[in-house]
């Protein structure tokens, strides 16, 4: 590990690197760069094991989607990748989240300039209450962005495909938007602060089916600039947007009548709804549990 | 039975017996009684008050009308006629000062520190009960504090049996309330702010001040002026600090800092007072010196809900 890498300048990443085992049929071609490599992860919240053994790794410039049902961990891996779980007093994670190179959990990694680099956008929309220029202006102003903001603001609200439906109105209260746009809102105040990647937990499980449309479009519409992770409970979504998939399940713990999550495996979107390697990624994915 | 004949002929008997069914039972007798002693006690609640205002003002009023300006610039006399609350009215406001710089930034500091900053556990529950429990001890006991601490031990600093004294013993008497009622307004903010400023990269005193505080003001300044009027409304403390009770000689001037260290009295050791020297005229004073203090204690109150009205408009 290099713990010496600053995390304010861009990483030098290494070409070679290994990508974990992929399931047969994955994209061919040259290696992808890679941004995160999990290895072994686990996540306890206290005595209780959430997530175990998670080997996974997330490639550059793509789309990649966790799945699975309700309480397999997909959210807390992804709160791992901006270290969002060091909120929760008794969340510990185990193993090795690695970005560029870079131990995320390594005792000299800032959590804060590790969120700036890595974004987030939640499930329910939660824009902060104040106007819509100050929502995207939080993030540039607190990392101490000397550019003219308001370039900042119009560049983000753009990004976001949000700049023609709030430019007359830049000074009105975010939350006055709609759900869809205050969405877009978080979107464009997490892509505000030029992160490399957008982790996004249920950015639509709010959202009404055009809003979700304009969502995805608009993940298509960035990806080239950005990486995406996305947890997803909407097999369709994934399926639509994604170009990895990672499918996660739970495994009932015999003794203590609790739930641990797993990842059962990753690979290309297509070949994980079309020809799954393992039994469980194909009993979910035709809807036969979860 | 063929099935049409069914529908024709069931038909009008099913309708009467769901009619009967709907209107079966007549209604809600115990719900009706429920509401009713719901009602009584609220009109107990607001009577007490009602009783307690109508005899205060139906004895006081009378010093007003008859001389409002000397009972409001007259310091303490031997004579009804002549004594006023202007030395009360000061102690008071001095006391509120007090609590106002001391109480209100170390308890709301407090308690961001409970909730924001400090890892939940076993020493974080202990400390919070105990809290608790402080904001049950008799006034009387911060008092033998008071005596024994800002009095005696401090006296180099206090001078003694003095307004700062006082002020002090009261402001460490609503502590533990602005500390409880801060600490629950702090965690009244919705978590998924507390993320979003963290998902953008700020740091947690970032997101303490740019966040939480704001969301929390409306109800932290209406815990705080509660506990507010608690410490102006103290009496027994004010005693064991050596609040005087009889003439009080004495400079004037309402906001001269050297009062500070100068024998004290306030509203409430007043209104004891005089509320039980037998002579003529005094009950009326003592009613009268109750409105006084029910109009600083309703100025404030209607100061809090001004504030937080503002903040929460603000915050929306």
């Amino acid at each position: 590990m290099a713990p010496d890498i600053n995390l304010t300048e861009p990483a030098i990443v290494d070409e070679s690197v290994d990508v974990t085992p992929e399931t047969p049929g994955a994209a061919s071609g040259p290696v992808p760069e890679v941004v995160f490599e999990v290895s072994d992860l686990s996540v306890y919240y206290g005595d209780f094991r959430a997530v175990r053994d998670v080997n996974i790794a997330v490639h550059k410039h793509e789309i990649t989607a966790f799945i699975g049902p309700s309480g397999c961990g997909k959210t807390t891996v992804l709160r791992c990748f901006n270290r969002m779980n060091d909120l929760i007093d008794i969340a510990r994670v185990e193993g090795n989240v690695s970005y560029h190179g870079v131990d995320l959990y390594d005792r000299e990694v800032n959590p804060v300039e590790v969120r700036r680099r890595i974004g987030m956008v939640f499930q329910k929309p939660n824009p902060f209450p104040k106007s819509i220029y100050d929502n995207v202006a939080y993030g540039p102003k607190i990392a101490g962005v000397k550019a003219n903001m308001d370039d900042v603001v119009e560049k983000a609200l753009r990004g976001a495909g949000l700049w023609d439906e709030v430019k007359s109105r830049l000074k009105a209260s975010g939350m006055g938007l709609s759900g869809g746009q205050q969405q877009r809102l978080c979107i464009a105040r997490a892509i505000a602060t030029e992160p490399e990647v957008l982790l996004m937990d249920e950015p639509c499980s709010s959202l009404d089916p055009i809003a979700t449309a304009r969502i995805e479009d608009l993940m298509q519409e960035i990806k080239d600039k950005y990486t995406i992770v996305i947890v997803t409970h909407n097999m369709q979504q994934a399926a639509r947007v994604s170009d990895r998939t990672a499918f996660f399940t739970t495994e009932v713990n015999a003794e203590s009548d609790t739930r641990t999550g797993l990842l059962v495996e990753v690979g290309s979107t297509d070949t994980m709804f079309s020809n799954p390697g393992d039994e469980r990624t194909e009993n979910y994915v035709t809807g036969r549990f979860g | 039975m063929s099935f049409t004949s069914t529908i024709g002929v069931g038909g009008e008997a099913a309708a009467r017996s769901i009619e009967a069914q709907l209107k079966r039972g007549g209604g809600d007798t115990t719900g009706r009684i429920f509401k009713l002693l719901l009602q009584l006690s609220l009109v107990v609640s607001v009577g007490v008050l009602v009783v307690l205002f109508v005899d205060v003002f139906a004895t006081g009023t009378s010093v007003f009308t008859t001389r409002a300006e000397s009972f409001l610039s007259s310091g303490i006399r031997t004579s009804a006629d002549a004594a006023g609350v202007f030395q009360a009215i000061r102690g008071t406001l001095w006391i509120g000062v007090f609590t106002v710089v001391l109480a209100f930034p170390i308890g709301i500091a407090a308690a961001v520190y409970l909730e924001e900053y400090a890892t939940k556990g076993r020493l974080t529950n202990f400390i919070d009960l105990n809290i608790r429990n402080l904001a049950g001890v008799p006034s009387i006991v911060y008092g033998i504090l008071g005596l024994t601490l800002f009095v005696q031990r401090f006296e180099g600093f206090t001078g003694g049996r003095t307004l700062m004294a006082a002020g002090i013993t009261l402001a460490i008497l609503v502590l533990p309330i602005v500390i409880i009622t801060s600490a629950e307004a702090v965690r009244a903010v919705p978590n998924s702010l507390r993320e979003a400023g963290y998902g953008v990269g700020a740091t947690r005193w970032e997101v303490t001040r740019t966040q939480v505080l704001p969301y929390a003001l409306p109800g932290i300044i209406t815990g705080t002026v509660l506990a507010l009027a608690r410490s102006i409304g103290e009496a027994a403390p004010l005693l064991l600090c050596g609040a005087v009770t009889g003439l009080l000689p004495g400079r004037q001037g309402l906001i001269d800092p050297s009062q500070l260290t100068e024998r004290f009295t306030a509203l409430p050791i007043v209104i004891a007072d005089w509320a039980r020297t037998p002579r003529e005229g005094f009950d009326e004073i003592a009613a009268a010196a109750i409105i006084v203090t029910l109009a600083i204690v309703l100025a404030m109150n209607t100061l809090a809900i001004a504030l937080r009205n503002r903040f929460e408009k603000k915050r929306n």
